[in-house]
Protein backbone atom coordinates (compact mmCIF):
# COMPACT_ATOMS: atom_id res chain seq x y z
CA UNK A 1 0.00 0.00 0.00
CA UNK A 2 3.01 2.24 0.29
CA UNK A 3 2.71 3.19 -3.37
CA UNK A 4 -0.73 4.76 -2.85
CA UNK A 5 -1.21 8.45 -2.31
CA UNK A 6 -1.75 9.02 1.46
CA UNK A 7 -5.46 9.85 1.07
CA UNK A 8 -6.01 6.72 -1.03
CA UNK A 9 -3.99 4.62 1.42
CA UNK A 10 -6.21 5.85 4.27
CA UNK A 11 -9.33 4.98 2.26
CA UNK A 12 -7.99 1.57 1.25
CA UNK A 13 -7.09 0.79 4.84
CA UNK A 14 -10.55 1.77 6.13
CA UNK A 15 -12.60 -0.21 3.60
CA UNK A 16 -13.97 -3.51 4.91
CA UNK A 17 -13.12 -6.64 2.89
CA UNK A 18 -15.64 -8.12 0.46
CA UNK A 19 -17.68 -4.93 0.08
CA UNK A 20 -18.98 -3.11 -2.99
CA UNK A 21 -17.10 0.07 -3.83
CA UNK A 22 -17.73 2.78 -6.44
CA UNK A 23 -14.77 5.08 -7.12
CA UNK A 24 -15.89 8.27 -8.84
CA UNK A 25 -13.09 9.75 -10.90
CA UNK A 26 -11.07 6.56 -10.52
CA UNK A 27 -8.28 7.61 -12.90
CA UNK A 28 -6.22 4.67 -14.05
CA UNK A 29 -7.74 2.40 -11.39
CA UNK A 30 -4.95 2.55 -8.79
CA UNK A 31 -7.28 2.45 -5.77
CA UNK A 32 -9.71 -0.04 -7.32
CA UNK A 33 -6.90 -2.38 -8.29
CA UNK A 34 -5.47 -2.21 -4.78
CA UNK A 35 -8.87 -2.84 -3.19
CA UNK A 36 -9.54 -5.78 -5.46
CA UNK A 37 -6.16 -7.32 -4.68
CA UNK A 38 -6.07 -6.74 -0.92
CA UNK A 39 -9.71 -6.53 0.15
CA UNK A 40 -11.48 -8.68 -2.46
CA UNK A 41 -13.99 -5.90 -3.04
CA UNK A 42 -16.41 -5.71 -5.94
CA UNK A 43 -14.77 -2.64 -7.42
CA UNK A 44 -16.48 -0.28 -9.87
CA UNK A 45 -15.43 3.07 -11.24
CA UNK A 46 -16.46 6.14 -13.19
CA UNK A 47 -13.81 8.03 -15.15
CA UNK A 48 -14.05 10.74 -17.78
CA UNK A 49 -10.74 10.18 -19.60
CA UNK A 50 -11.09 7.38 -22.22
CA UNK A 51 -7.38 6.52 -22.04
CA UNK A 52 -7.72 5.93 -18.28
CA UNK A 53 -10.87 3.85 -18.80
CA UNK A 54 -8.98 1.77 -21.35
CA UNK A 55 -6.22 1.08 -18.81
CA UNK A 56 -8.82 0.13 -16.18
CA UNK A 57 -10.60 -2.27 -18.54
CA UNK A 58 -7.26 -3.78 -19.47
CA UNK A 59 -6.78 -4.61 -15.76
CA UNK A 60 -10.17 -6.28 -15.68
CA UNK A 61 -11.78 -3.46 -13.66
CA UNK A 62 -15.38 -2.48 -14.34
CA UNK A 63 -15.18 1.20 -15.19
CA UNK A 64 -17.70 3.31 -17.06
CA UNK A 65 -16.63 6.34 -19.02
CA UNK A 66 -18.64 9.31 -17.89
CA UNK A 67 -18.76 12.70 -16.27
CA UNK A 68 -18.98 12.44 -12.47
CA UNK A 69 -21.43 15.36 -12.45
CA UNK A 70 -24.04 13.44 -14.44
CA UNK A 71 -23.10 9.74 -14.45
CA UNK A 72 -23.91 9.18 -10.77
CA UNK A 73 -27.60 9.68 -11.46
CA UNK A 74 -27.54 6.31 -13.30
CA UNK A 75 -26.83 4.32 -10.15
CA UNK A 76 -29.46 2.87 -7.83
CA UNK A 77 -29.88 3.99 -4.20
CA UNK A 78 -27.44 2.44 -1.72
CA UNK A 79 -26.11 0.09 -4.39
CA UNK A 80 -22.63 0.34 -2.89
CA UNK A 81 -21.18 -0.06 0.57
CA UNK A 82 -18.82 2.82 -0.17
CA UNK A 83 -18.77 5.64 -2.69
CA UNK A 84 -15.32 7.20 -3.04
CA UNK A 85 -14.64 10.71 -4.32
CA UNK A 86 -10.93 11.40 -4.12
CA UNK A 87 -9.58 14.82 -5.09
CA UNK A 88 -12.60 15.42 -7.30
CA UNK A 89 -15.11 17.33 -5.14
CA UNK A 90 -13.41 20.63 -5.85
CA UNK A 91 -13.71 20.02 -9.62
CA UNK A 92 -17.47 19.39 -9.57
CA UNK A 93 -19.90 21.91 -11.01
CA UNK A 94 -22.01 21.60 -7.85
CA UNK A 95 -20.09 19.93 -5.00
CA UNK A 96 -23.18 20.09 -2.78
CA UNK A 97 -25.29 18.13 -5.25
CA UNK A 98 -22.47 15.66 -5.82
CA UNK A 99 -22.29 15.05 -2.07
CA UNK A 100 -26.02 14.28 -2.13
CA UNK A 101 -25.45 11.76 -4.93
CA UNK A 102 -22.52 10.16 -3.09
CA UNK A 103 -24.62 9.70 0.03
CA UNK A 104 -27.45 8.32 -2.09
CA UNK A 105 -25.49 5.64 -4.01
CA UNK A 106 -23.20 4.68 -1.12
CA UNK A 107 -24.10 3.56 2.38
CA UNK A 108 -20.96 5.44 3.35
CA UNK A 109 -18.93 7.95 1.38
CA UNK A 110 -15.25 8.84 1.37
CA UNK A 111 -14.38 12.36 0.25
CA UNK A 112 -10.84 13.67 -0.05
CA UNK A 113 -9.80 17.15 -1.15
CA UNK A 114 -6.96 19.67 -0.91
CA UNK A 115 -7.55 22.07 1.98
CA UNK A 116 -7.55 25.67 0.75
CA UNK A 117 -7.06 26.96 4.32
CA UNK A 118 -3.63 25.33 4.72
CA UNK A 119 -1.19 27.90 6.08
CA UNK A 120 0.90 27.93 2.89
CA UNK A 121 -2.17 28.79 0.84
CA UNK A 122 -3.19 31.45 3.32
CA UNK A 123 0.32 32.88 3.31
CA UNK A 124 0.56 32.88 -0.48
CA UNK A 125 -2.66 34.84 -0.72
CA UNK A 126 -1.97 37.11 2.22
CA UNK A 127 1.62 38.00 1.41
CA UNK A 128 1.73 37.38 -2.32
CA UNK A 129 -1.66 38.88 -3.04
CA UNK A 130 -2.18 36.34 -5.79
CA UNK A 131 -4.08 33.07 -6.20
CA UNK A 132 -1.93 30.47 -4.46
CA UNK A 133 0.16 27.95 -6.36
CA UNK A 134 1.45 25.51 -3.76
CA UNK A 135 2.46 21.88 -3.36
CA UNK A 136 -1.17 20.84 -2.83
CA UNK A 137 -2.64 23.32 -5.34
CA UNK A 138 0.00 23.21 -8.07
CA UNK A 139 -1.86 24.70 -11.06
CA UNK A 140 -2.46 28.38 -11.84
CA UNK A 141 -5.96 29.78 -11.40
CA UNK A 142 -6.62 30.05 -15.13
CA UNK A 143 -5.95 26.41 -15.97
CA UNK A 144 -6.77 24.55 -12.76
CA UNK A 145 -9.61 22.04 -12.76
CA UNK A 146 -10.37 23.12 -9.19
CA UNK A 147 -13.33 25.37 -9.70
CA UNK A 148 -14.70 25.14 -6.16
CA UNK A 149 -11.92 25.47 -3.61
CA UNK A 150 -12.91 24.27 -0.17
CA UNK A 151 -11.48 24.25 3.35
CA UNK A 152 -11.79 21.70 6.12
CA UNK A 153 -14.11 24.05 7.97
CA UNK A 154 -16.29 24.62 4.89
CA UNK A 155 -16.59 20.89 4.30
CA UNK A 156 -17.64 20.18 7.87
CA UNK A 157 -20.32 22.82 7.49
CA UNK A 158 -21.56 21.37 4.19
CA UNK A 159 -21.67 17.88 5.71
CA UNK A 160 -23.70 19.23 8.62
CA UNK A 161 -26.12 21.02 6.26
CA UNK A 162 -26.58 17.80 4.32
CA UNK A 163 -27.34 15.86 7.48
CA UNK A 164 -24.25 13.70 7.00
CA UNK A 165 -22.46 12.20 9.98
CA UNK A 166 -18.66 12.31 9.98
CA UNK A 167 -17.60 8.77 10.88
CA UNK A 168 -13.86 9.24 10.53
CA UNK A 169 -11.42 11.87 9.34
CA UNK A 170 -7.78 11.94 8.30
CA UNK A 171 -5.47 14.88 7.66
CA UNK A 172 -2.14 14.96 5.84
CA UNK A 173 0.66 17.39 5.14
CA UNK A 174 2.59 15.87 2.28
CA UNK A 175 2.92 12.19 3.18
CA UNK A 176 2.64 12.76 6.93
CA UNK A 177 -0.48 12.62 9.09
CA UNK A 178 -1.49 15.81 10.87
CA UNK A 179 -2.99 15.84 14.35
CA UNK A 180 -4.71 19.00 15.57
CA UNK A 181 -5.34 22.42 14.00
CA UNK A 182 -6.27 20.58 10.83
CA UNK A 183 -7.77 23.55 9.02
CA UNK A 184 -4.43 25.32 9.32
CA UNK A 185 -1.99 22.44 9.10
CA UNK A 186 -3.57 19.91 6.72
CA UNK A 187 -2.79 20.04 3.00
CA UNK A 188 -5.24 17.22 2.32
CA UNK A 189 -8.30 15.98 4.18
CA UNK A 190 -10.21 12.71 3.98
CA UNK A 191 -13.67 12.27 5.48
CA UNK A 192 -15.79 9.18 5.87
CA UNK A 193 -19.47 10.17 5.92
CA UNK A 194 -22.76 8.40 6.35
CA UNK A 195 -26.38 9.45 6.28
CA UNK B 1 -8.64 -22.69 -43.30
CA UNK B 2 -10.97 -22.08 -46.22
CA UNK B 3 -13.68 -23.79 -48.19
CA UNK B 4 -16.93 -25.20 -46.92
CA UNK B 5 -17.72 -24.74 -43.24
CA UNK B 6 -18.78 -27.44 -40.87
CA UNK B 7 -22.54 -27.70 -40.71
CA UNK B 8 -24.60 -28.71 -37.70
CA UNK B 9 -27.92 -30.30 -38.53
CA UNK B 10 -30.33 -29.65 -35.66
CA UNK B 11 -32.36 -32.74 -34.80
CA UNK B 12 -35.11 -30.88 -32.95
CA UNK B 13 -37.16 -28.16 -34.64
CA UNK B 14 -35.96 -24.67 -33.68
CA UNK B 15 -38.81 -22.75 -31.97
CA UNK B 16 -39.19 -19.18 -33.26
CA UNK B 17 -40.47 -15.98 -31.66
CA UNK B 18 -43.03 -15.62 -34.45
CA UNK B 19 -44.81 -18.74 -33.15
CA UNK B 20 -43.71 -21.24 -35.79
CA UNK B 21 -40.66 -23.45 -35.80
CA UNK B 22 -37.87 -24.21 -38.20
CA UNK B 23 -37.57 -27.92 -38.98
CA UNK B 24 -34.20 -29.46 -39.80
CA UNK B 25 -32.37 -26.20 -39.36
CA UNK B 26 -28.72 -26.12 -40.31
CA UNK B 27 -26.03 -23.98 -38.72
CA UNK B 28 -22.81 -23.48 -40.66
CA UNK B 29 -19.83 -22.53 -38.52
CA UNK B 30 -16.08 -22.14 -38.34
CA UNK B 31 -13.85 -22.76 -35.35
CA UNK B 32 -10.31 -21.61 -34.60
CA UNK B 33 -7.93 -22.77 -31.90
CA UNK B 34 -8.38 -25.71 -29.56
CA UNK B 35 -11.10 -26.30 -26.99
CA UNK B 36 -9.50 -26.84 -23.56
CA UNK B 37 -10.14 -30.13 -21.75
CA UNK B 38 -12.36 -28.33 -19.25
CA UNK B 39 -14.11 -26.48 -22.13
CA UNK B 40 -13.53 -23.15 -20.40
CA UNK B 41 -11.80 -21.23 -23.19
CA UNK B 42 -14.53 -20.85 -25.80
CA UNK B 43 -15.36 -17.46 -27.29
CA UNK B 44 -18.41 -17.05 -29.49
CA UNK B 45 -18.12 -14.27 -32.05
CA UNK B 46 -21.42 -13.05 -33.49
CA UNK B 47 -21.37 -11.50 -36.94
CA UNK B 48 -23.08 -8.38 -38.27
CA UNK B 49 -25.88 -8.03 -40.83
CA UNK B 50 -23.93 -9.03 -43.92
CA UNK B 51 -21.14 -10.86 -42.10
CA UNK B 52 -20.63 -14.58 -41.92
CA UNK B 53 -18.73 -17.33 -40.13
CA UNK B 54 -15.46 -16.55 -41.95
CA UNK B 55 -14.23 -14.28 -39.18
CA UNK B 56 -10.60 -15.25 -39.56
CA UNK B 57 -10.45 -17.43 -42.65
CA UNK B 58 -10.63 -16.75 -46.36
CA UNK B 59 -14.11 -16.09 -47.69
CA UNK B 60 -14.94 -18.91 -50.15
CA UNK B 61 -16.82 -16.63 -52.57
CA UNK B 62 -14.77 -13.44 -52.56
CA UNK B 63 -11.39 -14.96 -51.72
CA UNK B 64 -10.86 -12.06 -49.31
CA UNK B 65 -9.40 -12.45 -45.80
CA UNK B 66 -11.77 -13.05 -42.89
CA UNK B 67 -13.79 -10.01 -41.85
CA UNK B 68 -12.07 -9.61 -38.44
CA UNK B 69 -8.62 -11.04 -39.08
CA UNK B 70 -7.07 -7.96 -37.53
CA UNK B 71 -8.74 -8.94 -34.23
CA UNK B 72 -8.87 -12.76 -34.33
CA UNK B 73 -5.92 -15.10 -34.81
CA UNK B 74 -2.71 -16.35 -33.19
CA UNK B 75 -1.29 -13.56 -30.99
CA UNK B 76 -4.17 -11.22 -31.90
CA UNK B 77 -6.41 -9.58 -29.24
CA UNK B 78 -8.77 -12.56 -29.53
CA UNK B 79 -5.88 -14.99 -29.42
CA UNK B 80 -6.62 -18.33 -31.06
CA UNK B 81 -3.51 -19.77 -29.39
CA UNK B 82 -5.40 -19.37 -26.09
CA UNK B 83 -9.07 -19.36 -26.98
CA UNK B 84 -11.33 -21.67 -28.92
CA UNK B 85 -13.18 -19.29 -31.20
CA UNK B 86 -16.55 -20.23 -32.67
CA UNK B 87 -18.28 -18.16 -35.34
CA UNK B 88 -21.49 -19.32 -36.98
CA UNK B 89 -23.58 -18.01 -39.83
CA UNK B 90 -26.89 -16.78 -38.39
CA UNK B 91 -30.12 -18.41 -39.49
CA UNK B 92 -31.79 -16.36 -42.19
CA UNK B 93 -28.41 -15.71 -43.82
CA UNK B 94 -26.97 -17.33 -46.92
CA UNK B 95 -23.54 -18.79 -46.17
CA UNK B 96 -24.60 -22.30 -45.24
CA UNK B 97 -27.07 -21.81 -42.40
CA UNK B 98 -30.78 -22.20 -43.03
CA UNK B 99 -32.24 -19.19 -44.77
CA UNK B 100 -34.68 -18.23 -47.50
CA UNK B 101 -32.41 -19.74 -50.17
CA UNK B 102 -32.39 -23.13 -48.39
CA UNK B 103 -34.59 -25.91 -49.67
CA UNK B 104 -37.89 -26.46 -47.90
CA UNK B 105 -39.41 -29.93 -47.47
CA UNK B 106 -40.87 -29.75 -50.99
CA UNK B 107 -37.38 -29.53 -52.45
CA UNK B 108 -37.78 -25.91 -53.56
CA UNK B 109 -36.18 -22.87 -51.95
CA UNK B 110 -38.17 -21.41 -49.10
CA UNK B 111 -37.98 -17.90 -50.57
CA UNK B 112 -40.61 -15.83 -48.77
CA UNK B 113 -42.06 -18.94 -47.16
CA UNK B 114 -39.12 -18.82 -44.76
CA UNK B 115 -40.47 -17.72 -41.38
CA UNK B 116 -39.72 -14.18 -40.21
CA UNK B 117 -37.03 -14.52 -37.54
CA UNK B 118 -35.73 -12.36 -34.71
CA UNK B 119 -32.34 -11.70 -33.17
CA UNK B 120 -33.35 -14.02 -30.32
CA UNK B 121 -34.15 -16.76 -32.86
CA UNK B 122 -30.65 -16.37 -34.31
CA UNK B 123 -29.21 -16.71 -30.81
CA UNK B 124 -31.40 -19.75 -30.13
CA UNK B 125 -29.67 -21.34 -33.10
CA UNK B 126 -26.25 -20.36 -31.74
CA UNK B 127 -27.10 -21.81 -28.33
CA UNK B 128 -28.08 -25.07 -30.04
CA UNK B 129 -24.65 -25.03 -31.66
CA UNK B 130 -22.95 -24.48 -28.29
CA UNK B 131 -24.94 -27.42 -26.90
CA UNK B 132 -23.77 -29.59 -29.78
CA UNK B 133 -20.16 -28.53 -29.22
CA UNK B 134 -20.45 -29.32 -25.50
CA UNK B 135 -19.80 -25.72 -24.45
CA UNK B 136 -21.88 -24.99 -21.37
CA UNK B 137 -20.38 -21.64 -20.48
CA UNK B 138 -18.50 -19.33 -22.79
CA UNK B 139 -15.40 -17.49 -21.69
CA UNK B 140 -16.96 -14.63 -23.66
CA UNK B 141 -19.52 -13.73 -26.27
CA UNK B 142 -18.34 -10.94 -28.56
CA UNK B 143 -20.12 -8.99 -31.25
CA UNK B 144 -20.17 -5.70 -33.13
CA UNK B 145 -23.28 -4.05 -34.58
CA UNK B 146 -25.89 -6.82 -35.09
CA UNK B 147 -23.37 -9.14 -33.47
CA UNK B 148 -23.61 -6.96 -30.37
CA UNK B 149 -27.39 -7.36 -30.38
CA UNK B 150 -26.91 -11.12 -30.37
CA UNK B 151 -24.41 -10.87 -27.51
CA UNK B 152 -26.91 -8.80 -25.48
CA UNK B 153 -29.72 -11.21 -26.34
CA UNK B 154 -27.64 -14.18 -25.23
CA UNK B 155 -26.76 -12.41 -21.98
CA UNK B 156 -30.39 -11.55 -21.31
CA UNK B 157 -32.04 -14.80 -22.32
CA UNK B 158 -29.36 -17.39 -21.56
CA UNK B 159 -27.51 -15.62 -18.72
CA UNK B 160 -25.74 -18.78 -17.55
CA UNK B 161 -24.05 -19.29 -20.93
CA UNK B 162 -21.43 -16.50 -20.90
CA UNK B 163 -18.98 -15.18 -18.31
CA UNK B 164 -18.10 -12.07 -20.33
CA UNK B 165 -20.18 -10.07 -22.78
CA UNK B 166 -18.44 -7.67 -25.16
CA UNK B 167 -20.71 -5.41 -27.20
CA UNK B 168 -19.18 -3.06 -29.76
CA UNK B 169 -20.96 -0.27 -31.68
CA UNK B 170 -24.37 -1.72 -31.00
CA UNK B 171 -27.75 -1.02 -29.46
CA UNK B 172 -30.50 -2.62 -27.40
CA UNK B 173 -33.21 -1.51 -29.86
CA UNK B 174 -33.59 -0.26 -33.38
CA UNK B 175 -34.49 3.41 -33.59
CA UNK B 176 -36.99 4.91 -36.02
CA UNK B 177 -34.05 6.12 -38.10
CA UNK B 178 -32.48 2.64 -38.12
CA UNK B 179 -35.77 1.11 -39.24
CA UNK B 180 -36.23 3.82 -41.87
CA UNK B 181 -32.89 3.09 -43.53
CA UNK B 182 -33.62 -0.63 -43.53
CA UNK B 183 -37.05 -0.07 -45.04
CA UNK B 184 -35.40 1.93 -47.82
CA UNK B 185 -33.15 -1.06 -48.52
CA UNK B 186 -35.98 -3.56 -48.48
CA UNK B 187 -38.11 -1.45 -50.79
CA UNK B 188 -35.21 -1.16 -53.21
CA UNK B 189 -34.96 -4.97 -53.33
CA UNK B 190 -38.68 -5.50 -53.66
CA UNK B 191 -38.99 -2.82 -56.35
CA UNK B 192 -36.53 -4.71 -58.53
CA UNK B 193 -38.61 -6.47 -61.23
CA UNK B 194 -36.29 -9.47 -60.91
CA UNK B 195 -37.26 -9.94 -57.28
CA UNK B 196 -40.54 -11.64 -58.39
CA UNK B 197 -42.01 -11.83 -54.90
CA UNK B 198 -38.84 -13.55 -53.75
CA UNK B 199 -39.09 -16.44 -56.26
CA UNK B 200 -36.02 -15.68 -58.30
CA UNK B 201 -33.75 -18.59 -57.41
CA UNK B 202 -34.43 -20.56 -60.61
CA UNK B 203 -34.55 -17.49 -62.85
CA UNK B 204 -31.73 -16.25 -65.06
CA UNK B 205 -31.84 -12.76 -63.58
CA UNK B 206 -31.54 -11.96 -59.88
CA UNK B 207 -32.68 -8.77 -58.10
CA UNK B 208 -29.10 -7.51 -58.15
CA UNK B 209 -29.79 -3.87 -58.91
CA UNK B 210 -32.28 -3.60 -56.04
CA UNK B 211 -29.90 -5.31 -53.63
CA UNK B 212 -27.04 -3.11 -54.82
CA UNK B 213 -29.05 0.05 -54.13
CA UNK B 214 -29.93 -1.30 -50.67
CA UNK B 215 -26.25 -1.90 -49.98
CA UNK B 216 -25.24 1.53 -51.27
CA UNK B 217 -27.69 3.26 -48.94
CA UNK B 218 -26.67 1.11 -45.99
CA UNK B 219 -22.99 1.64 -46.72
CA UNK B 220 -23.43 5.39 -46.33
CA UNK B 221 -24.78 4.80 -42.82
CA UNK B 222 -21.69 2.78 -41.92
CA UNK B 223 -19.33 5.70 -42.63
CA UNK B 224 -18.96 9.11 -41.08
CA UNK B 225 -19.28 12.25 -43.15
CA UNK B 226 -15.69 13.00 -42.17
CA UNK B 227 -14.53 9.64 -43.52
CA UNK B 228 -16.36 10.13 -46.82
CA UNK B 229 -14.97 13.64 -47.20
CA UNK B 230 -11.47 12.51 -46.29
CA UNK B 231 -11.57 9.58 -48.68
CA UNK B 232 -13.32 11.14 -51.68
CA UNK B 233 -14.10 14.79 -51.20
CA UNK B 234 -15.53 16.05 -54.49
CA UNK B 235 -12.88 14.26 -56.50
CA UNK B 236 -13.83 13.09 -59.97
CA UNK B 237 -13.42 9.49 -61.06
CA UNK B 238 -10.95 8.88 -63.92
CA UNK B 239 -11.83 12.13 -65.66
CA UNK B 240 -10.78 15.74 -65.77
CA UNK B 241 -14.20 17.37 -65.98
CA UNK B 242 -17.81 16.59 -65.24
CA UNK B 243 -19.56 14.60 -67.97
CA UNK B 244 -22.87 16.46 -67.81
CA UNK B 245 -24.51 13.04 -67.67
CA UNK B 246 -25.38 10.45 -65.09
CA UNK B 247 -22.28 8.37 -65.20
CA UNK B 248 -20.34 7.96 -61.96
CA UNK B 249 -18.54 11.29 -62.28
CA UNK B 250 -17.57 11.46 -58.63
CA UNK B 251 -15.27 9.01 -56.91
CA UNK B 252 -17.81 8.53 -54.15
CA UNK B 253 -20.40 7.41 -56.71
CA UNK B 254 -18.01 4.97 -58.28
CA UNK B 255 -17.08 3.62 -54.86
CA UNK B 256 -20.69 3.08 -53.83
CA UNK B 257 -21.52 1.36 -57.13
CA UNK B 258 -18.54 -0.92 -56.64
CA UNK B 259 -19.64 -1.72 -53.09
CA UNK B 260 -23.20 -2.40 -54.27
CA UNK B 261 -22.32 -4.71 -57.15
CA UNK B 262 -19.66 -6.55 -55.15
CA UNK B 263 -22.21 -7.24 -52.46
CA UNK B 264 -24.68 -8.89 -54.85
CA UNK B 265 -22.08 -11.50 -55.74
CA UNK B 266 -21.91 -12.77 -52.18
CA UNK B 267 -25.30 -12.10 -50.63
CA UNK B 268 -28.86 -13.27 -51.17
CA UNK B 269 -31.48 -10.53 -51.57
CA UNK B 270 -34.11 -12.39 -49.55
CA UNK B 271 -31.63 -12.93 -46.72
CA UNK B 272 -31.13 -9.17 -46.69
CA UNK B 273 -34.88 -8.71 -46.22
CA UNK B 274 -35.10 -11.26 -43.41
CA UNK B 275 -32.07 -10.12 -41.45
CA UNK B 276 -32.88 -6.42 -41.65
CA UNK B 277 -36.39 -7.29 -40.43
CA UNK B 278 -34.94 -9.19 -37.47
CA UNK B 279 -32.84 -6.16 -36.56
CA UNK B 280 -35.83 -3.82 -36.84
CA UNK B 281 -37.85 -6.07 -34.54
CA UNK B 282 -35.06 -6.03 -31.95
CA UNK B 283 -36.03 -4.31 -28.70
CA UNK B 284 -34.50 -6.06 -25.73
CA UNK B 285 -36.54 -4.07 -23.20
CA UNK B 286 -39.80 -4.97 -24.92
CA UNK B 287 -38.92 -8.66 -24.57
CA UNK B 288 -38.57 -8.11 -20.81
CA UNK B 289 -41.68 -6.23 -19.80
CA UNK B 290 -40.56 -2.86 -21.14
CA UNK B 291 -37.72 -2.32 -18.67
CA UNK B 292 -34.23 -2.89 -20.00
CA UNK B 293 -32.72 -3.36 -16.53
CA UNK B 294 -35.06 -6.32 -16.02
CA UNK B 295 -33.46 -8.03 -19.04
CA UNK B 296 -30.26 -8.28 -17.01
CA UNK B 297 -31.67 -8.88 -13.53
CA UNK B 298 -29.47 -11.23 -11.53
CA UNK B 299 -26.80 -11.53 -14.21
CA UNK B 300 -23.36 -12.56 -13.00
CA UNK B 301 -21.63 -11.84 -16.30
CA UNK B 302 -19.14 -9.01 -16.77
CA UNK B 303 -20.08 -6.61 -19.53
CA UNK B 304 -18.02 -4.27 -21.68
CA UNK B 305 -19.58 -1.85 -24.11
CA UNK B 306 -17.64 0.17 -26.64
CA UNK B 307 -18.93 2.94 -28.88
CA UNK B 308 -17.24 5.21 -31.41
CA UNK B 309 -17.61 8.97 -31.39
CA UNK B 310 -18.13 9.10 -35.18
CA UNK B 311 -20.78 6.33 -35.29
CA UNK B 312 -24.15 7.94 -36.06
CA UNK B 313 -25.90 4.64 -36.82
CA UNK B 314 -25.62 3.29 -33.27
CA UNK B 315 -24.36 6.36 -31.43
CA UNK B 316 -22.78 6.50 -27.97
CA UNK B 317 -26.15 7.39 -26.42
CA UNK B 318 -27.43 3.90 -27.32
CA UNK B 319 -24.50 2.23 -25.55
CA UNK B 320 -24.99 4.51 -22.55
CA UNK B 321 -28.63 3.48 -22.44
CA UNK B 322 -27.53 -0.15 -22.06
CA UNK B 323 -24.87 0.79 -19.49
CA UNK B 324 -27.49 2.64 -17.48
CA UNK B 325 -29.70 -0.46 -17.42
CA UNK B 326 -26.78 -2.71 -16.47
CA UNK B 327 -25.86 -0.37 -13.61
CA UNK B 328 -29.45 -0.37 -12.43
CA UNK B 329 -29.34 -4.18 -12.48
CA UNK B 330 -26.13 -4.09 -10.44
CA UNK B 331 -24.13 -5.77 -13.19
CA UNK B 332 -20.37 -5.40 -13.55
CA UNK B 333 -20.06 -3.15 -16.57
CA UNK B 334 -17.35 -1.22 -18.32
CA UNK B 335 -17.97 1.32 -21.03
CA UNK B 336 -15.72 3.43 -23.18
CA UNK B 337 -16.37 5.72 -26.12
CA UNK B 338 -13.38 5.50 -28.42
CA UNK B 339 -12.36 8.20 -30.82
CA UNK B 340 -12.14 6.93 -34.39
CA UNK B 341 -12.84 8.70 -37.66
CA UNK B 342 -14.49 5.91 -39.65
CA UNK B 343 -18.06 5.95 -38.33
CA UNK B 344 -19.94 2.74 -37.53
CA UNK B 345 -17.44 0.64 -39.50
CA UNK B 346 -14.73 1.63 -36.98
CA UNK B 347 -15.25 -1.68 -35.21
CA UNK B 348 -13.90 -3.50 -38.25
CA UNK B 349 -11.06 -1.10 -38.98
CA UNK B 350 -7.71 -0.10 -37.55
CA UNK B 351 -8.46 1.32 -34.08
CA UNK B 352 -5.56 0.31 -31.78
CA UNK B 353 -7.47 1.41 -28.65
CA UNK B 354 -10.19 -1.12 -29.50
CA UNK B 355 -7.57 -3.88 -29.73
CA UNK B 356 -6.33 -3.00 -26.24
CA UNK B 357 -9.81 -2.89 -24.74
CA UNK B 358 -10.80 -6.23 -26.30
CA UNK B 359 -7.58 -7.93 -25.23
CA UNK B 360 -7.77 -6.51 -21.71
CA UNK B 361 -11.43 -7.32 -21.19
CA UNK B 362 -10.96 -10.94 -22.24
CA UNK B 363 -8.10 -11.52 -19.76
Amino acid sequence: MSVLRPDLAAIAEAIAPGTRVLDIGCGDGTLLGELRATKQVDARGIEIDPACVERCVAQGLSVVQGDADSALADYPDKGFDYAVLSQTLQTARRPDLMLDQLLRVGKQAFVSFPNFAHWRTRAALMFGGRMPVTRSIPVSWYETQNIHHVTVKDFRELAREKGARIEREWFFAGEKPVAGASNLRAEFAVFLLSR
Amino acid sequence: MSGASQVLQLTDPLPLDGGSELAQAEIAYETYGTLADDRSNAILICHALTGDQYVASTHPVTGKPGWWERMVGPGKPIDTDRYFVVCANVIGSCMGSSGPASLASDGKPYAMRFPVITIRDMVRGLVALLDALGIERLHAVVGGSMGGMQALSLAANWPERATRVLVIASTSRHSAQNIAFHELGRQAVMADPNWCGGDYYAADAQPDSGLAVARMAAHITYLSEEALTEKFGRNLQDRETKSFGFDADFQVESYLRYQGSGFTRRFDANSYLYITRAMDYFDLAEEHGGKLADAFAGTTARFCLVSFDSDWLYPTSESRHVVHALNAAGAAVSFVELSAPHGHDSFLLDVPALDRVVKGFLE
